[in-house]
């Protein structure tokens, strides 16, 4: 468990603090997760990669904190807003730096689009994977990720950040 | 299909372009990953697309990267919980299987390889033993003896021609200790010049000592020998 927790917990952590937005929640999550997988290491069948299998736990827990911080009524604009400490994305437009720019307007995705853009960028997962994480047949990983990419254009113009595309 | 024809802020995207993060990511078959690399060299507007996606594709890199790492709470928790969690019972096939492992485990690996040959020297040895029952349906001059330990009736000899020799050379079954190395066997079955001619039944082996019948002071004395031996668990007399 050691050397599965030693290998994995920082992508599981990042890929659960990009879904609750809260570093303390995010730590709770990963030892939920490690604990589940503990728990259900018989169930695990070798058909998907270790990771894949920890990332749809991740998930699941994740989403599951987010309805449960929303019981208690810290919604996603107050978790933005106690995150948010840098400049907005026209501000760092003006700074001419794009990049910068860039991973303002990815933070600023809507949490769906947010999951699967981590997924196959940071994460490196395939077609086959996302849809097996995220639960959603293989089409709309592929639709999904270009609507997200669409919508990081639209943010990008409207900080005055022009890519060529779309 | 030019990408740059599109207004594709309007329209269904195409599968290629469907496809570019995951070129981009390296996850792609070989066989799309052509299909995207084919497109990509006839389409500079999907080339400009693709430019675009492998910027994002690094700043989502580097903005994950800024997330930094969990603190050692969480693991302490994790393992802590772990700790906490009753002990689970292995299933009774878990069990079986973990004692097999358990016996294996306990000889070392040269030991358990000399168990496999003898294993497989025994084998030779039915193969014989059903042969010569074959063979002695026939008028022949042969003779055969079973070599199984359950038959008191029927003492166990060595398969052999009768070529008229009545007395045999000592044996004895011997159980050599767990820890017993193959060198150390090896190096036993030297100083005593034994062979071994049957084994493992139950872990014992069945050795001969020499070519020549023995005295019946002499063999009891290699035997009283062979039993202060510190590789060797069990050795008893057997015909």
């Amino acid at each position: 468990m050691q050397v599965l927790y030693g290998r994995h917990h920082v992508r599981v952590f990042r890929f659960g603090l990009r879904l609750v937005r809260d570093e303390q929640i995010a730590e709770d999550l990963i030892s939920e997760v490690f604990l589940d997988v503990w728990r259900q290491a018989g169930k695990f069948e070798g058909r998907s990669a270790v990771t894949t299998w920890l990332l749809a736990i991740t998930r699941f827990k994740a989403l599951s904190a987010l309805r449960r911080r929303k019981d208690v009524g810290l919604d996603d604009e107050t978790a933005n807003a106690i995150e948010d400490t840098s400049d907005d994305p026209e501000v760092a437009a003006q700074k001419k730096d794009t990049g910068e720019a860039l991973r303002k307007c990815l933070t600023a995705l809507s949490p769906e689009h947010r999951e699967i853009v981590d997924l196959v960028y940071y994460h490196e997962k395939s077609v086959e994977e996302v849809a097996e994480i995220v639960g959603i047949p293989e089409n709309t990983v592929k639709t999904r990720l270009f609507y997200a990419r669409k919508k990081l254009a639209e943010l990008l113009k409207a900080a005055g950040i022009e890519r060529g595309w779309p | 299909m030019m990408a740059a024809n599109r207004q594709m802020l309007d329209q269904e995207p195409s599968e290629i372009e469907m496809l570019l993060p995951f070129h981009a990511a390296g996850t792609l078959s070989a066989r799309d990953a052509r299909r995207v690399e084919d497109a990509l060299a006839g389409d500079p507007e999907l080339a400009r697309q693709y430019a675009v996606i492998r910027e994002e594709y690094a700043e989502t890199i580097s903005l994950n990267e800024t997330l930094g790492a969990p603190s050692a709470r969480a693991m302490q928790k994790l393992f802590a919980a772990i700790e906490a969690e009753p002990e689970r019972k292995p299933s009774r096939s878990v069990r079986l299987s973990a004692k097999v492992s358990e016996f294996f485990a306990r000889m070392s690996p040269r030991t358990l390889a000399w168990s496999a040959s003898l294993g497989a020297a025994a084998l030779l040895l039915q193969a014989g033993v059903i042969g010569a029952v074959l063979m002695s349906k026939q008028t022949s001059s042969f003779e055969t003896a079973s070599l199984s330990l359950n038959e008191p009736s029927s003492p166990a000899a060595p398969i052999t021609r009768d070529l008229g020799v009545s007395a045999a050379p000592p044996r004895a079954l011997v159980r050599f200790a767990p820890e017993a190395r193959v060198a150390d066997i090896t190096a036993l079955l030297d100083n005593y010049q034994a062979s071994i001619i049957d084994g493992a039944k139950g872990g014992m082996f069945r050795l001969q000592f020499g070519n020549k019948a023995m005295g019946k002071d002499e063999a009891a004395s290699l035997l009283s020998r062979l039993q202060r031996e510190k590789i060797v668990g069990l050795a008893v007399a057997t015909p």
